[in-house]
């Protein structure tokens, strides 16, 4: 199957997937099993959205108006960062 | 050299266990439960951790189930705000202590598998009865929804059940497969002629993980730890020592790594004693590796130094017999010689079936 997101798909962090703040380093960090991802702003911002409410197209629409960014560009850097996650099971996708 | 705060922390709660696995990684010598912390101490590093900047925390044994205050531990990790992680065989996990243990905040389950049938799995594991009750367990643990990861340590006896493996692990519902092969520190020495796979057998495992993991993209991710001996450059034992996680075992001695009490020279500060924090930043111990300045040729002008960090102390220690040595797995080392007779061993071993295997056993 395919990694990729459709415009429509509703991602979201399944049980055991969280992110906190890291209080020793600062900043956020997502917590999954076995694993801890620095979470950079931009990374912090998807994933700030990342509901399981919001589709994709609506994170995208959604970042390009608070960073006042080409949507084309933002949903390029969203599919990559949330492909890569779903790859490790990080994250699920209800249509 | 000033180190970054640890990430992980695997807390040895007790060397007991229903098993009795011939690869296992423990000591020769087990600690009893007479010599085990209680657990306010644990708790105490726990917290300790967490101040410290360990996010994840590793419950693991010997059986971690076999300490009765496993509930109260993983409460209290969760409490300090570490994710907690429990690394079991299955056995002892009851139902009941299930939901106690899901109540008390537990993130995520990594249950160990030695074989697809009862035949091979307890004839591995050296416990009859133990695979049936393992399957149910994590069927138990699947229904509820828990993250499950289904940690198939392969050796040269098991390897060739590969594919079912992953059609096991696919069924019980399990997020992630975690494909381990054997590593030699502890115990596990003593069977290494009966369990290093053959070549064959390694690349066959590499070929099918690869197809499996394109397969079942989005359905089930995959981690494969080859064994070393094949390879060409050394794996990056601890992510460097002393630089990302730390090793409780159950007396409370902490150690840069698992199998690092291996090195006779060094000597381990003891939790009971010493702060965790002075323990990361301030002991010999954990300073002896770190970084790049202990290393010898050909480490020290390799353009990997940082990559791999010159492998694993222990192996250096164990087959060349310098901790500060080139991990001996390194076509770079001057010792490779001596992992290449090794492996001339496994394949004459391998012609006879009958290499016995030497159980793990608490005396």
């Amino acid at each position: 199957m395919s990694l990729a997101l459709a415009d429509t798909d509703r991602p979201a962090l399944p049980r055991g997937v969280r992110v906190v703040e890291d209080r020793v380093r600062g900043g956020q960090v997502l917590l999954a099993p076995e694993k801890a991802i620095a979470l950079d702003a931009i990374g912090s911002a998807i994933l700030a959205r990342v509901d399981g409410q919001r589709s994709f197209a609506e994170i995208v629409a959604g970042l390009a108006a608070t960073y006042d960014a080409p949507a084309e560009r933002i949903a390029e850097d969203v599919q990559r960062f949330l492909a890569g996650l779903r790859a490790r099971m990080f994250v699920q996708v209800a249509p | 050299m000033t180190a970054p705060p640890p990430i992980a922390m695997l807390a040895e709660l007790t060397h007991r266990c229903p098993l009795a696995c011939p690869y296992c990684s423990n000591p020769v010598e087990l600690l009893g439960r007479e010599a085990e912390l209680d657990s306010a101490t644990w708790i105490s590093a726990f917290e300790q951790a967490a101040d410290l900047g360990v996010l994840q925390l590793h419950l693991s044994g010997g059986e971690p189930a076999a300490r009765r205050d496993l509930v109260e531990l993983t409460a209290a990790a969760h409490e300090a705000g570490l994710y907690t992680n429990l690394i079991t065989s299955g056995i002892g996990l009851t139902p009941d202590r299930l939901d106690a243990l899901e109540a008390a905040g537990l993130d995520h389950v990594q249950v160990s598998m030695q074989g697809t049938d009862p035949g091979l799995a307890d004839r591995i594991g050296g416990y009859k009865g133990g695979f049936e009750r393992k399957i149910a367990v994590m069927r138990e643990i699947a229904r509820r929804g828990l993250p499950l990861t289904l940690n198939a340590v392969m050796h040269r006896q098991n390897l060739d059940d590969l594919d079912a493996t992953i059609e096991l692990a696919v069924d019980l519902g399990a997020r992630r497969l975690e494909v381990a092969c054997v590593q030699f520190h502890g115990w596990a020495t003593r069977n290494r002629a009966a369990l290093l796979p053959t070549r064959a057998q390694t690349e066959a495992a590499k070929r099918i993980v690869a197809e499996a993991e394109a397969r079942l993209r989005g359905v089930m991710a995959f981690d494969f730890v080859p064994p070393d001996y094949y390879a060409d450059y050394p794996k990056a034992c601890m992510g460097g020592w002393g630089s990302a996680g730390l090793n409780i075992t159950p007396d409370g001695t902490v150690l840069p790594c698992h199998a690092a009490a291996s090195i006779p020279h060094l000597t381990f500060d003891n939790i009971r004693d010493t702060s965790l924090r002075a323990i990361w930043y301030d002991s010999a111990a954990f300073n002896a590796y770190r970084g790049t300045g202990w290393m010898q040729e050909p480490c020290r002008s390799c353009d990997r130094r940082e990559v791999d960090f010159g492998g694993c102390r222990c192996q250096a220690l164990a087959i060349a017999g310098d901790a500060a040595a080139a991990d001996p797995v390194c076509a770079k080392s001057p010792h490779r010689h001596l992992v290449e007779a090794r492996l001339a061993e496994v394949e004459a071993a391998a012609a006879d079936a009958d290499t016995p295997l030497v159980y793990r056993k608490m005396e």
